[in-house]
């Protein structure tokens, strides 16, 4: 028992070591960070009823770049987005982190995997109850085995970059929704991953905390961080550089939007205060901690 | 992730519902606390007759009725029981290595004016005095002549004396026992110990004739034969053998001290453990009404079990944050039964009530015990969670 863990521990270090070193030390922009190659994935719901959610689809996610996977509901986007955050394998085909082959790695493998290079935001915030802000963006960091002290002070940084440095011990239930929302992305950011996915992450917010949360994607990418939106909200998507559409388990269309069509989402967020009469330097977190 | 942290995590989450905690350990505290009472009191009585059979010498052998395995077994079945002239065989054959006496047993009531106690009557000859080394702390002791007379005179124990008497001056007076008049000819020494012990201060001394009077029937349960010297021990026993062969068969035991004390240690060793494990169950009880709340708990909270194992936690380490957290109530849990069990016992013991001795091998035990319920009960739920398929997990409403 004790031998095969540590057997196990040595594959997946070594596994690890690889991976990590071929997102960090190799290329710059324009380096692929994560490719799906022909994944099809298929759902066995019963005995003789199967549904192929995804049915040949590659795809190459480049360093530095803002991605969307628009699609809608029942298209495969949620299963590729599984894919490619390493949370479920694929039924044939084979995915790639950096230029590794992560296709038939062990749970283990790819929760650590996940653990540093993958940053997830959810639709649905997916913070821990009675948990404060800076515990919940300290999370990722546990299971990374980093020592306490540390944990708290690169939280405390992830939480003073999505401007809620004043909140560190507000529990979830305390905050408004668009400030649960950036401290999940807060806990995205913590670990420095090689890519950000966001799972429909201004799904469950009003439309200026939505708004809010798209401008700290932009910054986000505009600081060097590959991000991935998946959503089936166009509008959403046009904040990307590259919008790649699937429809019934297939890319259908993959392409990069004009200059002149992508929304800035400060630009955005301006117009909309000003449409509602107020002032575009009052800031978020102003209003947002009144009404919380 | 390090120990430190899953058990950090795992003390947050009790801390966080700390009424159910406080439920779920209370089987864990009811069972450790039986387990620890019951056997403290196993111990405590186990250890207070030792203490009396020591108190008895070692140069004592003991003939009882019925065959020798049959005892040995815990069954009292003898064909039947000895009379007056067995023991006069027994004496006969004996009577230059040792004294004898008969034993009559029984409990009965005593009575003085509206003063009454119930105590046990010792049916014995004059020889008596010799076999247990009797002494007297005033009065005298009956004469071989009172023996045969079936006299009603008694030698009443310290306790009678207080009880009845009051501090008058018993010597001369009249007791009644079982309704039945005697004469107080002696009080013997106080013998002390606790409830179980200072067997004779309860009692009440008398000539076995006048004891078989009391019984209504000729039978004798037990002799009592002690030799001068303990050198003839073994001669003794054999010259009782053949004594009594002839007249019994093999239908009679006779035991030294030390057979008796190893069979009542034996009787009262399978006694403990009976109560320790039918106290046991009740902490198995305990167990699963941990493994149900761990259950419950992992369900709720898949959706957390999702989010930590999305964002990196491996098998492991959501594994060991549910096992050490059965592990906590268990042995919390198991931690309070004992000091209430101790308390407990300590309480039996200062009433008076029974002996009561906490050992450490019982608390060793139970603490063990309570450790491997956790272990035990709390793998399975935490199996259950570890193996839960993020991606579902975070669906989980």
């Amino acid at each position: 028992m004790d031998l095969l863990q540590k057997h196990n521990h040595a594959i997946s270090d070594d596994h690890f070591r690889q991976v990590d070193e071929s997102l960090r030390h190799a290329g710059g922009d324009g380096e692929v960070v994560l490719e799906v190659r022909d994944v099809e994935k298929v759902y066995e719901i019963s005995d003789d009823v199967e549904v192929h959610a995804l049915r040949g689809v590659s795809l190459q996610i480049r360093r530095g770049e803002m991605m969307a996977i628009i699609g809608q509901s029942g298209s495969g986007k949620s299963t590729l987005m599984h894919t490619i955050g390493l949370l479920d394998n694929p039924t044939s085909g084979e995915v790639y982190v950096g230029d590794i082959d992560v296709t038939d790695m062990t749970q283990n493998e790819l929760a650590r995997i996940r653990n540093r290079e993958i940053g997830f935001v959810f639709q649905s915030f997916n913070l821990l109850a009675r948990t404060t802000a800076l515990d919940n963006v300290a999370l990722p960091l546990v299971y990374a085995g980093v020592s306490g002290g540390e944990r708290a002070e690169r939280s405390q940084i992830a939480l003073e970059r999505v401007g809620l440095g004043e909140r560190l011990d507000h529990a979830p239930n305390q905050l408004s929704g668009g400030q649960q929302q950036r401290v999940a992305i807060a806990r995205a950011l913590v670990t420095e991953p090689a890519i950000v996915l966001g799972d429909e992450p201004t799904g469950n917010l009003d439309k200026r905390s939505g708004y809010e949360i798209m401008t700290f994607f932009q910054e986000l990418n505009e600081q060097g961080i590959t991000v991935v939106l998946v959503t089936h909200d166009l509008r959403v998507a046009q904040h990307a550089q590259r919008i790649v559409e699937i429809s019934d388990g297939l890319i259908v269309d993959d392409r990069i939007v004009p200059e002149a069509e992508r929304i800035d989402a400060h630009a955005e967020l301006a117009a909309y205060l000003e449409s509602i009469g107020e002032a575009p330097e009052q800031q978020a977190d102003h209003t947002e901690g009144s009404d919380a | 992730m390090n120990f430190a942290e899953s058990f950090r995590i795992s003390l947050k989450a009790l801390s966080a519902n700390k009424g159910r905690a406080i439920l779920t350990m209370l089987g864990v505290i009811i069972g450790v606390m039986s387990v620890i009472l019951l056997v403290s009191i196993g111990t405590g009585v186990s250890d207070d007759i030792t203490g009396q059979l020591e108190g008895l010498g070692t140069n004592v052998i003991y003939v009882m009725p019925g065959a020798e395995e049959d005892i040995m077994s815990g069954m009292f079945l003898p064909a039947r029981q000895f009379t007056a002239d067995d023991v006069d065989a027994v004496a006969d054959r004996v009577s230059r290595l040792a004294s004898v006496t008969p034993m009559v047993e029984t409990m009965m009531r005593f009575s003085v004016g509206n003063n009454e106690m119930m105590g046990g009557v010792s049916g014995m000859s004059a020889a008596a005095i010799d076999v247990f080394d009797v002494n007297l702390d005033r009065g005298r002791m009956y004469s071989a002549s009172e023996v045969n007379a079936g006299a009603r005179v008694a030698i009443i124990g310290t306790e009678v004396d207080r009880q009845l008497f009051a501090n008058h001056d018993s010597i001369g007076q009249e007791i009644l026992v079982d309704g039945q008049r005697f004469t107080v000819i002696g009080v013997t020494e106080e013998q002390g110990g606790g409830a179980m012990g200072g067997g004779l201060d309860t009692s009440v001394m008398m000539p076995f004739t006048s004891a078989q009077r009391l019984t209504g029937s000729q039978d004798i349960g037990m002799i009592a034969v002690k030799t001068h010297d303990v050198e003839d021990i073994d001669q003794v026993q054999a010259l009782i053998r053949q004594a009594l062969l002839p007249r019994m068969g093999n239908d009679f035991a006779a035991f030294t001290q030390d057979e008796v004390m190893d069979m009542m240690g034996a009787m009262i060793a399978v006694l403990t453990f009976m109560l320790g494990g039918i106290a046991s169950i009740s902490l198995l009880v305990g167990g699963i009404g941990i493994m149900n709340i761990m259950l419950v708990s992992v369900s709720e909270r898949t959706r957390e079990i999702g989010i930590r194992k999305a964002i990196g936690a491996k098998t492991y380490d959501i594994m060991s944050q549910f096992v050490i957290e059965s592990v906590l109530l268990s042995v919390l849990g198991g931690l309070i039964g004992i000091a209430l069990g101790a308390l407990g016992s300590w309480g039996i013991a200062a009433t008076g009530a029974l002996p009561s001795v906490v050992s450490i091998w019982s608390v060793a035990l139970a603490f063990f015990f309570s450790i491997s319920v956790g272990v035990f009960f709390g793998v399975y739920p935490a199996w259950r969670a570890s193996k839960l398929d993020p991606i579902d997990a975070l669906r989980y409403e």
